[in-house]
């Protein structure tokens, strides 16, 4: 029998003392309020406990990784795509391209319900849902050299499931786009001091690239020490914008946000990659591995108290203002990345299996970067519950319900049980040198808010509307990166599906069907983007849910080829690890459809929505929060355009799973009949550390790598 | 002795925090590039710097899911 060491046992003792602590304060607490630090120990301690145990076990148990077979980053070593990359360098990478705007909008939004339903969903989460999906993909595309989720749909599921996952997988880009369009057009309209230094960003990034391609190619860390300084600058300018007389030209309604957004995301695609994308990639990397790093330190060292409520009125009564519905499931959609986030599975497949050098690494690259970002979105639902709750709901609820006014505003606030006074919502403002801050919904805003609170407990109250802006631009930087990405990668989805149609499109360098699919995918997140902003019932309130539907249903798919694999590959024992989170999944996320469908609550139901402002129509009279009958049409239509796409996009993972059933059950009846297409087993000629620290017997290893190669070596030259 | 002790650990450390910058932010690219080049393939001929960065740009121009990133 193995036993472990007695200081081993005391030191997990401790951590899982922590994290109960943690939890029990949270879980305890009515009435007062709490440490921001009874969140963290909470989280720290159970990812820890997650990583030390469960992760293990699925990677040594489940999946067998072994770290005698070479990965294709070894075998099929290129020198640039295909490379063993170093193990911490790729957690850099591989977490750099996880974490982006998703962990910090949603449980933002999410806090309506009070942070308690938001900490336990992301860490519960986490832990036995996205980790588990993040590793067992990575694993997955190792063991077939990269091959993107997509094409393991096809080749494990069939082509029917495959072409249903394409199809879901486009669908779901666009309205990410038009959604992430949104809580950027929220956060810089009539914001002079944010549209200009966002608008600095581009001659930034055009400087960079010109660096990069002509001055000096490839020495990337000096042009982006470059970039971050002019960044700063522009921030700082930005400022001086605001107060001087060029303030009113930067000072933009939403809906010419929205044309110069869709026209920057045209004209980004169609450029060559080193004009914009990479130097703004690079630019933005580094802003987020910063700014999070200086939140966490700021959470730790500030300290702050949750203000909000541990669980709000809303959560079981599902009338909130910043999305509608009750708590099941709407939370568990709202919070998708930093819980389980189904776009992770794309950068799983792909790019990160490349460049593993060994398969027992899945481990700290999968699951680890998962926590990692998890740890973000904790972050952000502090940030969003340590601001004062009559702020954060003047701040998140459409203007339709709350009025212009911070009078009105603070009245409806206060019938809802949260007092601000108008003079402190307006102060509020003032605070961050922004002209309103009445219903700047998206969460971008909230964040910023709470952001600018932490660090200015940290570095002083002068510089809050700076800090305020910093985090505006630091999200409103990757966001947009995401635009110019997300549309070329849409166009590629596109081109090779218009491929079929007609031959040419396949050619993804043919100029005009590159210039045609780019104007495509522009158009389709573009007229969410439009609708989000004119909607009367308000764009976040509306889209949101479909977005975190839409993220949630493409975890399903991952799930699903996850637990096909595991069932054909013959761990049918183990088929629960993924198979219980795809339950899961699939249960909150058509719940969530279903009731976006079908609900007899106009608030949630698109249809009835719909019916209920058609009636209206018909009787000739205006409902508010519509102005005008012009509104009503409006609300109809998106009521229509919503429901239409919430139905198909739950139809086409029914399909899915339905498939990937089907496949699991011949397999168990008849296994002769399944093909796996696994790449065949190489032997490695690397030695690498598992973890972040190698133990004693992999130094030890290493050692006699070196000396054998060593003694190959002084052979040779014999 | 403690000062010359101290100076060389802070100069690995250096050493291993620009080995980190460079690698994560791929500056390191060509030089892992001929490299391979150089063991794998000793008769062909190794691109210029310059050449080397615009094919990497290209690639990425006719895939655009390397290096895509999240939401």
């Amino acid at each position: 029998m193995r036993t472990a060491n007695v200081r081993t046992i005391v030191v997990w003792s401790l951590v899982a003392l922590v994290g109960a602590a943690g939890w029990t304060v949270l879980a305890l607490s009515r009435g007062e309020e709490v440490s921001a630090a009874w969140m963290v120990a909470a989280a720290l301690g159970s990812y820890a406990i997650a990583y030390r145990f469960y992760a293990k076990f699925i990677a040594y148990k489940v999946l067998k990784v072994d770290k005698t077979r070479a990965t294709p980053a070894e075998r099929l070593n290129n020198g640039i795509d295909f490379h063993p990359t170093d193990r911490r360098v790729l957690l850099g990478h591989h977490f750099a391209a996880i974490a982006g705007a998703g962990p910090l909008v949603g449980p933002v939004l999410a806090a309506q319900m009070g942070y308690l339903p938001g900490t336990i969903w992301i860490i519960a989460g986490v832990i036995f849902a996205g980790a588990v999906q993040d590793m067992v993909v990575l694993f997955f595309s190792t063991r077939r050299d990269g091959r993107s989720l997509g094409q393991m749909a096809r080749e494990e599921i069939g082509p029917f499931g495959g072409a249903a996952a394409l199809i879901a997988t486009f669908a779901i880009m666009i309205i990410l786009l038009g959604v992430l369009a949104l809580v950027i057009v929220n956060a810089l309209a009539q914001s002079p001091w944010g549209t200009f230094s966002i608008a600095m960003t581009i001659p930034i990034a055009l400087l960079m690239g010109f660096y990069l391609r002509v001055l000096r190619p490839g020495r990337v860390a000096e042009v982006s020490l470059i970039g971050i300084a002019l960044l700063l600058f522009a921030l700082v300018a930005g400022r001086w914008v605001a107060e001087s007389s060029w303030a009113d030209t930067f000072t933009l309604a939403p809906s010419s946000l929205v044309v110069w957004m869709v026209a920057y995301g045209f004209i980004a695609s169609i450029l060559p990659v080193w004009m914009l994308l990479a130097p703004r990639d690079y630019l933005s990397t580094f802003m987020k591995i910063g700014t999070i790093f200086l939140l966490a330190l700021g959470v730790v060292v500030a300290l702050p108290t949750l203000k909000m409520d541990a669980v709000t009125d809303f959560a079981s009564r599902g009338d909130g203002p910043v999305f509608a519905g009750s708590l099941f499931p709407f939370v568990f959609i709202t919070i998708a990345c930093g819980a389980l986030s189904g776009f992770h599975s794309l950068i799983s497949s792909g790019t990160t299996p490349k460049m593993i050098q060994k398969e027992t690494q899945v481990r700290m690259i999968g699951y680890g970067s998962m926590l990692m970002e998890s740890s973000v979105a904790v972050m952000a639902l502090v940030a969003a519950s340590i601001i004062d709750p009559g702020l954060y709901f003047a701040m998140n609820a459409p203007a339709g319900v709350i009025g212009d006014t911070v009078q009105n505003a603070s009245q409806v606030v206060g019938s809802w049980g949260y007092q601000i006074t108008p003079e402190a919502l307006a102060r509020a403002a003032e605070n961050v040198e922004e002209a309103s801050l009445l219903s700047r919904t998206g969460g971008a805003p909230t964040l910023a808010i709470g952001v600018s609170e932490i660090f200015s407990q940290v570095t002083g109250d002068g510089l809050r509307a700076f800090w305020y802006h910093f985090a505006i631009m630091f999200e409103a930087l990757f966001i947009l990166t995401a635009l110019d990405a997300g549309t070329r990668v849409g166009r590629f989805m596109l081109q090779d599906m218009l491929g079929n149609v007609h031959r040419p499109f396949r050619n993804v360098s043919w100029k005009p069907g590159l210039v045609i699919t780019s104007a495509i995918v522009c158009g389709l997140w573009g007229y969410f983007l439009w609708v989000g902003v004119h909607e009367p019932l308000g764009g976040i309130n509306q889209l949101f849910p479909i977005f975190g539907i839409s993220n949630q249903l493409l975890a399903a798919v991952a799930l699903a080829v996850c637990t096909t694999l595991l069932v054909k590959s013959g761990r049918l024992k183990w088929a629960w690890i993924t198979g219980v989170p795809l339950a899961w999944d699939a249960t909150v996320t058509l719940t969530a459809s279903w009731q976006k469908v079908f609900s007899s609550d106009p608030k949630v139901g698109f249809f009835k929505q719909r019916q209920v402002f058609q009636d209206a129509i018909d009787r000739g009279e205006v409902l508010p929060p519509a102005k005008t009958m012009d509104d009503m049409h409006t609300v109809v239509t998106n009521s229509t355009v919503d429901g239409v796409l919430s139905a198909v996009l739950a139809l086409l993972i029914v399909v899915v799973i339905v498939d990937a059933t089907r496949v699991c059950v011949r397999h168990v009846r008849r296994p002769a009949l399944s093909t796996l297409s696994e790449a065949p087993y190489v032997e490695s000629r690397i030695t690498a550390p598992a973890g972040l620290f190698p133990t004693k017997e992999e130094k030890e290893e290493e050692r006699r790598a070196v000396a054998s190669a060593g003694s190959r070596s002084s052979a040779g030259a014999q | 002795m403690r000062s010359l002790r101290r100076a060389v650990g802070l100069r690995r450390v250096l050493s291993s925090l620009r080995w980190y910058v460079r690698e994560l932010t791929d500056e390191s690219a060509y030089d892992r590039y001929v490299a391979h080049v150089r063991r794998d393939h000793p008769d062909a001929s190794v691109p210029s710097r310059r050449d080397f960065e615009r094919m990497r740009t290209d690639r990425q121009e006719a895939d655009p899911r390397q290096g895509f990133r999240c939401c």
